[in-house]
């Protein structure tokens, strides 16, 4: 159970937010010019990684903003907050 | 029996309040403070049942949560199938009323049937249902029914539990785990910092540990133990910032120092007492920082027979004769490695328990306790070991033996010493259970034996024993050190505190005998029955990896979590394959640290409040009318209304075709929606639907279909154009918040760009949906302000006017296939709204029909239901909808996937129609369909049903199906395999029923 400071509620119970995979996978602006295995790529292929992983996270039961989180799947530490659009910290 | 072995006074009991109770049947008495184990102890009981997997005769080893092999079953309100299985003995607070209940035996406890079990032993060694039950496998039901009567723990309740659970949240600075003298002495340290602090214990009392010390050997401050701690608790009363809760077991210690912790409020309370009382309530506590200060836990010694009851651990031994007063027997043989079980020697022999032989590995110890044992006389075995033990249900005999030199063999004579308990002590672990489960890394302390915390991954610090620090004086002086740097509070607190001198421990994990490991029963695991040589055949038979033995061998596997057998496991894993325990790593601790019960998980969250129940505005005219209800995710909807005792079929067959022919009124309110407003809202539509929706009209509405992105069918419903900028869409029942939520995503994250806002509104309207032929002569003298004819709204369009001059919306649109309006109104006019149709209605005979008539008329024009014909695997044109597939669009969800090589495939499965040979026959929804007949299984499945339905407007069996290459089996004969027939059906278009659609414009 993590505390989550939403960027725009500020800090929060894990159970006030979802979850929504990796972040950063934009939606191809034209998916039609795509072969098969470039659409799959955007449509299946996910990191499982140990190590800091960028996410998505809906504060859900608050204020139902998404933002995007950098944590440490080994030890779920969360090293950044930050909003959609925003450039991953590094 | 009375207390025949009970001494004049014990610091934790009152010896003026009698309380009576009853074991096996039998009534007893001990007094208040009593554990039920030493109430039993001081009646001379120490068989209390049987192991799980021979039924060996067990009784009491420890004194506290740890126990493994004490576990009764306790009845509740006088009634058998109201009880509590598995309870520690040692944990229970005996209470006027008390009924507990040995477990696992049969008849009784003294003569058990399924001991033979321990006969057989040698042929049920480790893995034995993997090695002896997998062959042949037709057969594992029949083993199951024995395996599973003989092998086992306490029995369920039958009856629902009659007592009521509680959960809190709670905030605090500091959370003190543990309430000995390191966890006093911190919390006391941390409450003068002025922070909000939690103290947590599961006995009791605070420092109860240091309550059955001995009055002579330790002093601090010039006070014994017990004085001190009293001193200390009243000290603790004195901060109005320190919260204390005993009885409160931490059962996981999650990340971001979140804990869930139980308190047992009544379980020590008489019967009388308990009643209207909150049994246990379950803690959600979020702290700051955490200070672990969970003790440590006594190890046993592993030797031929150190199961048998009177065999116990030497603190437990101790802690029964200072703390309750009670002797664990008249002729005591003490067996150690370390110096704290002369502590129990010196006081056995103090109160006039007679200590018949000291037996200790070690070769010599340079400790001021045994030597202040050979003053008193006692007899001390030095370099020795029990080789075994014998007495059926209680020890009587231990036989001794030396050891060799280098400690592989035993040596010499047998000694054999007649005893009536044996006080046993194998060293100290800490118990670093909610450590590791917070994260945190071990390491191996080569000089006492132990894993000791190392290093932590959150705000948190382990102080005192579960340390690793186990001198008393250490305790206390790291206690206050640690706990004034991790909070940031500088206070001198010198103790003077004076304890004897201890020489060092020596550890043998597997005790030599003059028997073969094989002949011997050399115990590890007390309550899954795991011996030595089950984890020495593990590692035989190949098995390395420290998880794995567990697996195979169970061990640690049961209620105590390897409390007890961890270490002896770990230790002989070591040994054997010559590996350094550090090394070696251990298995995961997980939660809970001791088993909580189902209703402090639940809580309140039981029955109407286990989950949130959603009606319509218009349920209760639903329960007035007799209508029976079927749950649609969280909502309760009319699924039919049978009048007097008509039957389900009758009922559904009567308003489907009412519907058809006269008038039929459908409660559609939990139907989602989802006002859309904003300047790029068509183009908004555009992208999340399949079909185009930038020509739409105001005031037209428009079936979509949402797919996701994997082209898969998501969710469908109508949307209406309000406005020039605003739409009302609606999803189904099921799908209305994961549609909000899709959209919100989309808007938010993929096309920021677009001035689009959403808004749920599902609650906000009731609707009201009037089909049939006559439904437009009912609306007409239901509403004002609305001209019905067809010119002025035709099908799929939308009015707004007014009832009673409330404003409605009224959209005409049909899932029904038959003429039909809706009804859109302020939620709370949707009753009155409801009872004016039915009275408007009343003369063309308006039925109100459920959700069942609905899925039928439905069916009967092929209408797909998303998530009956759909699972996430059917795409649009598998549905054969490819009319509302926009190819112009340049994209939507899902576009690009329809034509991957998979869902571009021609032999998908087919959305189809089936009729069957025999028009009464009904098809079951779910049953498989093949092409061909085998006369047994396995056939080729091609498909299955979605919904099947008796149409009464067709009298005749119509079903909804998907069957692979559905589109070109039109007019062919396929199977429908049951258990005692075979249906023969004929694929057909799946709409049954006014194709052209002629009934829309009756």
């Amino acid at each position: 159970m993590f505390i989550i400071k939403c960027p725009y509620c500020g800090e929060r119970d894990h159970s006030e937010f979802s979850y929504g995979g990796e972040a950063h996978i934009n939606r191809p602006k034209k998916p039609t010019e795509l072969t098969d295995d470039q659409w799959a790529e955007y449509l299946f292929m996910r990191k499982n990684i140990k190590g800091i992983h960028y996410e998505r996270w809906n504060h859900s039961h608050g204020c139902r903003r998404w933002f995007n989180m950098a944590r440490d799947t080994s030890n779920d530490k969360i090293h950044s907050v930050y909003k959609i659009g925003e450039k991953p910290p590094v | 029996m009375s207390n025949n072995f009970r001494l004049e006074s014990g610091e934790g009991i009152n010896q003026t309040e009698k309380i009576s109770f009853k074991f096996n049947g039998k009534t007893l008495f001990g007094y208040k403070g009593d554990s039920l184990a030493s109430a039993l102890l001081a009646n001379g009981i120490h068989l209390i049942g049987r192991s799980f997997k021979y039924h060996r005769p067990r009784g009491i080893l420890s004194s506290g949560s740890e126990e493994p092999n004490a576990l009764v079953q306790i009845i509740k309100d006088k009634d058998k199938a109201k009880t509590d299985p598995n309870v520690r003995a040692t944990q229970i607070e005996i209470y006027e009323g008390l009924e507990a209940q040995s477990q696992n035996c049969w008849p009784n406890v003294k003569f058990d049937i399924g001991e033979i079990n321990s006969i057989f032993s040698s042929i049920l060694p480790a893995g034995f249902y993997y090695k002896t039950f997998m062959w042949p496998s037709k057969l594992w039901r029949k083993y199951e029914y024995f395996i599973r009567k003989s092998a086992g723990l306490g029995k369920s309740p039958t009856e629902k539990d009659p007592d009521k659970y509680d959960h809190k949240y709670y905030h605090c600075d500091v959370l003190i785990v543990g309430g000995g003298p390191a966890g006093i002495t911190a919390a006391l340290m941390a409450a003068k910092s002025g922070n909000k602090i939690l103290l947590v214990d599961e006995k009791p009392e605070f420092g109860e540990n240091l309550l059955s010390s001995s009055k002579e050997n330790i002093k601090i401050n010039d006070l014994s133990p017990a004085e001190w701690i009293k001193v200390k608790r009243k000290e603790l009363l004195n901060f109005k910032n320190i919260k204390t809760l005993n009885r409160t077991t931490v059962s996981a210690y999650h990340n971001y120092n979140y804990l869930i912790m139980m308190q047992n409020l009544t379980d020590h309370l008489s019967e009388n007492e308990k009643k209207g009382k909150i049994r246990q309530r379950l803690w959600k506590v979020r702290a700051k920082k955490v200070i672990l200060a969970t003790g440590s836990i006594e190890r046993p010694l592993v030797f031929d027979g150190n199961d048998r009851p009177g065999i116990m651990l030497s603190s437990a031994v101790k802690k029964y004769l200072n703390f309750y007063g009670v002797k664990c027997g008249n002729k005591i043989v003490i067996f150690t490695n370390n110096d704290s079980a002369y502590e129990t020697a010196i006081e056995l022999h103090n109160k006039n328990s007679k200590v018949q032989a000291i037996v200790d590995i070690r070769e010599e110890s340079s400790g001021d306790l045994p030597k202040k044992c050979n003053e008193l006389g006692l007899k001390i075995y030095w370099k020795h070991t029990i080789v075994s033990s014998s007495g059926h249900t209680k020890v009587k005999n231990v036989s001794v033996m030396k050891l060799s030199k280098d400690n592989s063999v035993v040596i010499g004579k047998k000694i054999n010493i007649k005893c009536d308990s044996v006080a046993m002590s194998g060293g100290w672990t800490p118990a670093v259970h909610l450590f590791t489960q917070s994260g945190g890394k071990l390491d191996f302390n080569n000089q006492n034996f132990c894993f000791y915390p190392k290093k932590t991954t959150q705000k948190q610090i382990s102080i005192g024993s579960c340390n690793g620090t186990f001198k008393l004086a250490d305790i206390i002086n790291e206690s206050n050190q640690k706990t004034s740097e991790f909070i940031n509070q500088n206070v001198e607190n010198k103790n003077k505190i004076s304890e004897p001198k201890e020489g060092d421990l020596e550890n043998i994990w597997l005790l030599p005998s003059n028997k073969a490991l094989g002949k011997t029963k050399s115990f590890i695991d007390f309550q899954n029955d795991v011996t030595a040589k089950d984890i020495k055949l593990a590692l035989r038979e190949g098995y390395k990896s420290i998880e794995h033995v567990k697996r195979y061998t169970t061990t640690g596997m049961a209620t105590d979590q390897g409390k007890i057998a961890n270490m002896h496991a770990l230790g002989i894993v070591a040994e054997t394959t010559n590996t350094k325990m550090g090394d070696l790593g251990t298995t995961t601790f997980r939660p809970p640290y001791t088993p909580l019960t189902f209703g402090a998980i639940v809580g309140r969250n039981v029955n109407q409040f286990f989950d949130i129940t959603r009606r319509t505005p218009i349920h209760s005219w639903h329960k007035k009318n007799n209508a029976k209800f079927e749950d649609v995710g969280q909502w309760k909807r009319a699924w039919y209304y049978p009048i007097d005792n008509e039957s389900m079929f009758d009922a559904v067959q009567r308003e489907s075709k009412a519907a058809r022919t006269k008038a039929g009124i459908l409660d559609a309110s939990t139907l989602g929606k989802i006002d859309i407003q904003g300047s790029d809202t068509s183009e908004f539509l555009n992208r999340v639907y399949t079909n185009a929706w930038n020509k739409l009209a105001i005031g037209k509405c428009r079936y979509g279909l949402m797919l996701n992105d994997d082209g898969m069918v998501y969710d469908d419903g109508v949307t209406t154009r309000l406005n020039e900028n605003h739409y009302i869409m609606t999803t189904t029942t099921g799908g209305a918040a994961t549609v909000m939520s899709k959209l919100e995503d989309f808007l938010q994250t993929e096309w920021p760009e677009l001035k689009v806002y959403l808004t749920s509104v599902t609650d906000h309207f009731a609707t009201v949906s009037v089909c049939g032929p006559h439904s437009k002569k009912i609306l007409e003298k239901v509403t004002e302000n609305i001209d019905y004819s067809d010119q002025n709204f035709p099908h799929m369009s939308f009015k707004e006017g007014s009832i009673n001059k409330i404003k409605c919306r009224v959209m005409r649109i049909s899932f029904t296939g038959e003429l039909s309006y809706e009804i859109n109104i302020q939620a709370n006019y949707g009753q009155s709204v409801w009872e004016k149709c039915m009275n408007a209605g009343k003369e063309y005979g308006i039925t109100p029909y459920g959700t069942e008539a609905m899925h039928l008329l439905r069916a009967e024009k092929g209408f797909i239901i998303a998530g009956q014909e759909t699972d996430g695997t059917v795409t649009p044109i598998d549905l054969q909808m490819d009319w509302i597939v926009s190819k112009k669009k340049y994209d939507f969800i899902g576009k690009r996937s329809l034509y991957r090589s998979d869902t571009a495939r021609e032999d998908r499965k087919h959305y189809v129609g089936l009729l069957t040979k025999d028009p009464n026959e009904i098809l079951e929804e779910g049953a498989q369909i093949v092409a061909e007949v085998k006369n047994r299984p396995p056939m080729d499945m091609i498909g299955h049903i979605t919904s099947s339905y008796y149409s009464p407007n067709l009298n005749k069996s119509i079903a909804l199906a998907v069957v692979k290459n559905g589109k070109k089996l039109k007019g062919k004969k396929l199977f429908v395999p049951m258990a005692n027939k075979t249906i023969e059906v004929t694929v057909s278009d799946p709409v049954f029923l006014d194709k052209e659609g002629t009934r829309l414009n009756a």
